[in-house]
């Protein structure tokens, strides 16, 4: 116990970040599942309009502060050192720190709902809404500074990340050979550390209104609501690659070692990768575009948000690729990084939508919204979560997971996610607005949300057999090797688990697939005959 | 709701058109992609141990380029589009004499005429004409939404904005607050009410004219509406809705009830139990003041 509490080995503190991600997993999918149960047919009144407002609020801040954030997180930490060849983090007293950080700050943000005011505004919570006149209870003050405490915790392990991957690579592994997990770890570990403090900016701002009576979002005595709409989405829209980046890394070391192939087009990746990145800081206003803003200054970025699509578009096809003359091997993991590149081309194409201005004048804060971010964040994120965790669950545990099981797992997911979900481009089509705690009894409405809410209850029981899964192979799961996929990166190298000192001596890199060259000594990567792609 | 789907004006066909487009582009991109998916599953699915790996290609930088260029052409003719909708839909902000000034509040909406005439709820309109209407908010920020008709725009506190509002035919068309703006954003709906020209010139006529001076328990009623304070928020600028003219609306509170008897005396005696999380206080009432109050309003026409 105190092992653990004290725990500053990378793999012990990326375990904590997963198993703390795990359990606010669980409680937002409570908080979404009891929304869908008052949505389930017109005119419920099983919530109270304000219980319904905290439900969506914590739901939100939940799965992306406490949830997504952390778990991948969790994925970086654990797996930066071993896929480079290192012992250990550069700052393993920083990443500790990172980790308390956060999980106080989850811990504060629930004790709100014991004073009897959990936050109700919105994930984004818009001022004047946000402000003591409208909220008057103290629960967006437990939000602001729980996500303060979260927000100095992500910059510390992201600071972390990026001195581990720039200092602590084995010798001869330049940047243009290390795994494209990695690289997306840390280009999102950049990206951390340049959006978040526009979000510490915005929280200090909010609580100076809220408690010394300050007025910056007050257009009455000379401030300016959409001063916050302008910070928060600074903030929030490079939020959406830094929960998506790493998953699309997932998505890179899986699908090769499956199809037997290497990643098609690395330097692609890697670069439309640093696009994104790059790209992601001029969208935010695509939140926005239903404010009068001003047509030329909607124009420049509902360009740059359209551009957004070709670096995506370009990874949906290299990964097609990968696939395409393999030798595909459908295990769970593969099968939900293939269901992964569907899912999230849907969430891909509704966000081009929206980056087309007029559409998003008619459909912004509709359910079509709920779908898009759903498609991308679970169809995106989570799908490669899955397949991330059947991925290297041998070597964090030192067992395999059950591939039958597993096969439940997956298809319990994709019927339950895309029945909860699908459905919601046609609510929003059809008018009906979200962050509303019911809806009248119109023509389909009541349909569709009775299949969305079914399907959600689907979601719950995949998700459901996959911690059965966990937990029996956890206690009887067949041993795994130190290599059980038969990959190529250097984690796989170390036992499984790994010991505190994953490397006896540090590997020797030559090629991006280290142990590639050591299987095939006669045709190693090294060798100059098919040249770089 | 009405839907985009639907569209009544100008402005709505040409944004369901630009999303029709969107979808077929779309469609069409998200059938590449899983025929490619489908044909490398099937095609190139390994049974039992492969014996040997295959052949190990690192990529190939024509087609790199290939699925580079070929979305930036998608997107670019996207974007020329957009910005062609957005031009044509656009209304002059910042702009003279608005023919009409709509108003978000917390949980409600009202339309200020020229003349002095003030909408709850039902907003009017002469169909076949295009309105520059002016959005204001008098709280949080709200978002005026009809899909049928007009693009939403946000309702910013001290930030107005300028939209063009049109019915293509006379019709009802329902639409609603499209920005979280607290605990009864759901029912913060209205109606817009497109009336043949002739007909809505009466009505705004009519909108100005006070009704008759009410007698008997009315008066009474309408003694208890100024005693009871009730005055001092619904009055035309209170923080209440204006209900001069009450009588003749269909439905209450942002649509969370038809106007009936029952459903305003409920508004008298427990407006929490009316609409949840409304800003109207307790007052206590005996039952001849409720019934009194509810006569007078009754005379409000």
């Amino acid at each position: 116990m105190t092992a653990w509490l004290c725990a500053i080995d990378h793999k012990r503190v990326g375990i904590l970040y997963m198993l703390s991600a795990l359990l606010f997993f669980l409680a937002g999918g409570m908080e979404a599942m009891v929304m869908r149960a008052q949505l389930a047919a017109p005119n419920l009144k099983l919530i109270a309009p304000e219980v319904y407002n905290q439900m969506f609020t914590m739901h939100g801040t939940t799965m992306i502060f406490l949830v997504a954030m952390p778990v991948l997180t969790g994925f970086g930490v654990y797996l930066t050192p071993l896929m480079i060849g290192a012992n250990e983090m550069a700052l393993p007293r920083l990443g500790a720190l990172g980790f308390w950080l956060q999980l106080f700050g989850g811990v504060l943000l629930y004790i709100s709902f014991a004073s009897g005011s959990a936050p109700d505004a919105g994930w984004f919570s818009y001022a004047p809404l946000s402000e003591k006149p409208f909220s008057g209870g103290p629960g967006l003050d437990y939000w602001a500074l729980a996500l303060l405490l979260i927000t100095g915790g992500s910059i510390g392990s992201a600071i972390n990340l990026i001195v581990t991957i720039a200092t602590e690579r084995a010798p001869g592994m330049t940047m243009r050979l290390v795994p494209l997990f990695v690289w997306s770890t840390f280009i999102t570990s950049v990206m951390i550390v340049f959006a978040l403090p526009a979000l510490a900016a915005s929280l200090v701002m909010l609580l100076s209104d809220r408690l010394l009576h300050a007025r910056f979002f007050d257009a009455a005595q000379g401030g300016s609501p959409l001063l916050w709409q302008h910070y928060f989405w600074i903030f929030g829209h490079p939020e959406v690659y830094i929960v998506v980046l790493p998953a699309f890394g997932m998505i890179s070391e899986i699908i090769p070692v499956f199809s037997r192939k290497p990643i098609f087009g690395y330097s692609f990746m890697a670069t439309s990768t640093v696009a994104i990145a790059f790209l992601s800081y001029g969208v935010w206003v695509h939140h926005m575009f239903a404010v009068a803003l001003g047509r030329n200054f909607l124009a420049v970025f509902a360009a740059a948000s359209m551009l957004i699509a070709v670096p995506t578009g370009m990874k949906i096809f290299s990964w097609i690729a990968t696939m395409w003359g393999g030798a595909i091997r459908f295990t769970t993991a593969m099968l939900f990084a293939v269901a992964f590149l569907l899912e999230f081309t849907i969430g891909g194409l509704s966000g081009v939508a929206f980056a087309t201005v007029p559409v998003d004048w008619q459909l912004t804060d509709t359910y079509f919204v709920v779908a898009h971010i759903h498609y991308v964040v679970f169809g995106g994120t989570v799908f490669a979560l899955f397949a991330g965790a059947y991925y290297w669950f041998p070597k964090l545990s030192g067992r395999m997971l059950d591939e039958s099981l597993g096969r439940w797992n997956f298809w319990l997911v994709v019927i339950g996610f895309n029945a909860a979900f699908f459905v919601q481009h046609f609510l929003g089509l059809l008018g009906m607005r979200r962050r509303v705690y019911t809806y009248p009894d119109l023509p389909w409405l009541g349909a569709l949300n009775i299949i969305s809410t079914v399907g959600a209850a689907i979601l719950v029981f995949g998700i459901f057999i996959f911690l059965c899964n966990v937990g029996m192979s956890l206690l009887f799961g067949a041993k795994a090797a130190a290599d059980p996929w038969n990959a190529w990166t250097l984690e796989w190298a170390a036992a499984s688990p790994p010991r505190l000192e994953n490397f006896q001596e540090a590997p020797t890199v030559r090629s991006r697939r280290p142990l590639w060259d050591l299987k095939h000594p006669d045709a190693p990567d090294w060798l100059p005959v098919r040249g770089d792609a | 709701m009405g839907s985009l789907l639907s569209p009544h004006s100008a402005q709505t066909h040409l944004i369901a058109e630009v999303f029709s487009l969107v979808l077929v582009i779309a469609g069409a991109i998200f059938l590449v992609v899983a025929v490619g998916v489908a044909y490398s599953s099937v095609r190139y699915r390994s049974r039992g141990v492969a014996a040997t790996e295959p052949r190990q290609i690192l990529g190939s930088r024509n087609l790199e380029i290939l699925w580079t260029l070929a979305p930036l052409a998608i997107v670019t003719g996207l974007f020329v589009i957009t910005v062609r909708a957005m031009i044509l839909i656009d209304a002059p902000q910042q702009s003279a004499q608005p023919d009409l000034t709509i108003t978000g509040h917390q949980w409600w909406w009202d339309a200020r005429y020229p003349n002095g005439a003030v909408a709850t709820g039902d907003i009017h309109i002469p169909a076949e004409r295009r309105l520059l209407v002016r959005i204001e908010s008098s709280d949080v920020i709200h978002d005026f939404w009809a899909p049928e008709l007009a693009r939403k725009m946000d309702a910013v506190p001290g930030r107005p904005s300028y939209i063009w509002l049109e019915a293509d035919t006379p019709g009802t068309y329902s639409g609603a607050c499209s920005e979280f703006c607290g605990a009864q954003h759901a029912w913060m709906r209205f109606r817009v009410i497109a009336q043949p020209e002739a007909d809505f010139e009466a009505w705004l006529k009519r909108q100005t004219q006070s009704p008759p001076a009410p007698t008997g328990v009315a008066a009474e009623g309408a003694r208890l509406f100024q005693a009871k304070k009730c005055a001092d928020c619904h009055s035309s600028g209170g923080k209440g809705p204006d209900l001069a003219h009450l009588a003749t609306r269909a439905l209450l509170g942002g649509g969370i009830s038809p106007n009936t008897p029952e459903t305003l005396a409920l508004w008298l005696t427990n407006p929490q139990a009316a609409k949840p999380g409304n800003r109207m206080p307790d007052t206590p009432l005996s039952a001849s003041e409720r019934d009194a109050l509810l006569a007078y309003l009754e005379t409000l026409r």
